[in-house]
């Protein structure tokens, strides 16, 4: 079944910019995909459309039977609680604990204490960050800091998990682990999208990846049929 | 219950909000105090003015002199008419023997030259003393009363009492427009404040957003946060209400300059204007923080 379906999706911008153009996408439930390409065609603006950050100026998106694309203002939090999002540059509340940080997730929406603080144990416990519950994130590392808005994104089980350059600020072997963990969630039957630039880690992993260029998809390869050399072409 | 929930943890997260974000709130809190102490003084003032005004307009008495020679039953007829006057307050019936026992009363004087007047020598007239609701009216009060068969004269200090009305009501009005303009200005002032205490934490209503609270959510943290730096903004304005009026009224002895100018009582008045303090503060908190929190949602 498809989690996501976009058809026909177009955005441009008040500026007259044209982010993507005509943009047809399913992704079943349970997938992991990359969406690649160079600065400024569209990944951006293709996965903000998917968490209603930008709303398509025609077309229609469909996730998890939530048509987002007439979802009003009002309304989006219907969606954000679907959704798990996790971004470059963690988002975190510096001055709220790491349990703190991750347990706002569950309080804005009403959970009582007990459920809370089980869940985020567990989520806390799944991204290896347990034992520094009660640090502050300006004392944790960057792997940790991204681990710790891992665990946000993932305490409310759920279905999908949006991933805008998870590791574009991390190290190689500090992003291995982050991918790691989205590799656990995923394991666990949720949809990973996730924007990057590291070919590296695309290589190694061998799932779906859609090639992104000028607004358009200009390639989709299956799972396992990625490699580098193709890609080249395109560029 | 869940709603509940959401409420207390509301109220947790905005002190939460206002003493993690203490410098800000600071600046916030020391906007409203300093506001709120010139509003204050403006209504302490203006309701001061209202109170002497009020007053003096109180004591303004018309006086109907009747004829000298009237009649028992002629003065309780005139009575009669009187009663009948709209915007009538009070009135009082002063017989010639009350108004020379009176005089009689005031001096040694008239009284040895009064007594050696006969009953029909007698030139002292029988009055009514009347008071009215509403002193605009008074002068068509008393045109009805000269009206009255048996009134000979009629005075209330006409002329005078026109200007006075009409100097007191500038007075008044120009009290009220001070008193809302500055608590015009206390909301704008306090509004951007608060603006920039938001902005500063604009991080923070992005990432409520994200995990997906709903706006009434985002907002009602803020708009409590707003409540709460209103009432602690008003504490000092309400001790200088309090000490300050107290002080004042002793120390003026209850009254400005001359007895005529009566000073309102620091009981229950203080307390009134400090109850109104913390409502403006809360208030103005409240709509401070909820426009600058619109701005940054998208409603």
């Amino acid at each position: 079944m498809d989690l996501i379906r976009m058809r026909k999706v177009k955005k441009t911008y008040k500026n007259g910019v044209t982010a993507i153009y005509d943009l047809d996408l399913k992704i079943k439930k349970g997938q992991f995909v990359f969406v690649i390409g160079s600065t400024g065609c569209g990944k951006s603006t293709l996965i903000k459309m998917l968490y209603r950050e930008e709303k398509p100026t025609s077309g229609n998106i469909v996730v998890g039977g939530l048509n987002v694309a007439k979802l009003r203002n009002s309304k989006v939090y219907k969606l954000r609680r679907k959704i798990g999002v996790v971004f470059q540059d963690f988002k975190l509340l510096n001055k709220n604990t790491v349990y703190e940080n991750v347990a706002f997730a569950l309080e804005v929406i009403g959970e009582p204490k007990n459920v809370i603080h089980e869940k985020v144990i567990k989520s806390l416990e799944l991204v290896g960050l347990k034992h520094k519950a009660n640090n502050y994130p300006t004392h944790l590392s960057g792997g940790e800091q991204q681990r710790v808005a891992i665990a946000r994104a993932i305490v409310n089980s759920p279905k999908l998990l949006i991933c805008d350059e998870p590791t574009g600020n991390l190290d190689p072997e500090t992003s291995m682990e982050i991918m790691k963990v989205l590799l656990e969630i995923n394991k666990m039957g949720t949809t990973i999208i996730m924007v990057t630039h590291d070919t590296e880690i695309v290589n190694k992993l061998k799932k779906r990846v859609i090639l992104l260029d000028s607004g358009r998809i200009v390639k989709d390869f299956e799972e396992g049929t990625y490699n580098h050399e193709s890609i080249k072409n395109f560029k | 219950m869940k709603a509940l929930r959401i409420l207390s943890r509301n109220i947790r997260d905005s002190f939460k909000g206002v003493f993690r974000n203490f410098s800000l709130s600071l600046a916030s809190i020391s906007c409203i105090t300093i506001t709120l102490v010139v509003v204050a003084l403006s209504i302490v003032l203006s309701i001061n003015v209202n109170n002497f005004t009020t007053l003096v307009e109180k004591d303004v008495t018309i006086v109907a002199f009747l004829r000298s020679d009237i009649k028992e039953e002629e003065a309780i007829e005139i009575e009669e008419k009187l009663k009948s006057l709209d915007n009538l307050e009070k009135y009082t019936y002063h017989s010639k023997q009350e108004v020379t026992d009176e005089m009689k009363e005031s001096s040694e004087t008239f009284k040895s030259v009064m007594d050696s007047w006969s009953e029909s020598e007698n030139p002292l007239q029988p009055t009514f003393e009347v008071k009215v609701n509403d002193i605009e009216g008074i002068g068509e009060v008393a045109k009805s009363i000269k009206n009255i068969d048996g009134v000979e004269t009629v005075k209330y200090g006409e002329g005078m009492i026109e200007q006075l009305i009409t100097v007191f009501n500038t007075v008044r009005k120009i009290g009220y427009g001070v008193v809302a303009a500055l608590i015009l200005v206390t909301a704008f002032l306090i509004t951007n404040t608060i603006k920039i205490t938001i902005f500063s934490r604009k991080r923070e209503i992005e990432i409520m957003r994200l995990v997906g609270a709903s706006n009434l959510n985002i907002k009602i943290p803020f708009i409590l946060e707003g409540l709460l730096l209103g009432v602690l903004g008003s504490i000092i304005p309400i001790g200088v209400t309090i000490y300050g009026y107290n002080y004042l009224y002793e120390h003026f002895n209850g009254q400005l300059f001359s007895p005529f100018i009566k000073l309102v009582k620091p009981n229950p008045f203080s307390l009134q204007v400090s109850g109104l303090l913390v409502i403006i503060g809360m208030l103005v908190g409240m709509f401070g923080s909820w426009r600058a929190v619109r701005k940054y949602l998208k409603i």
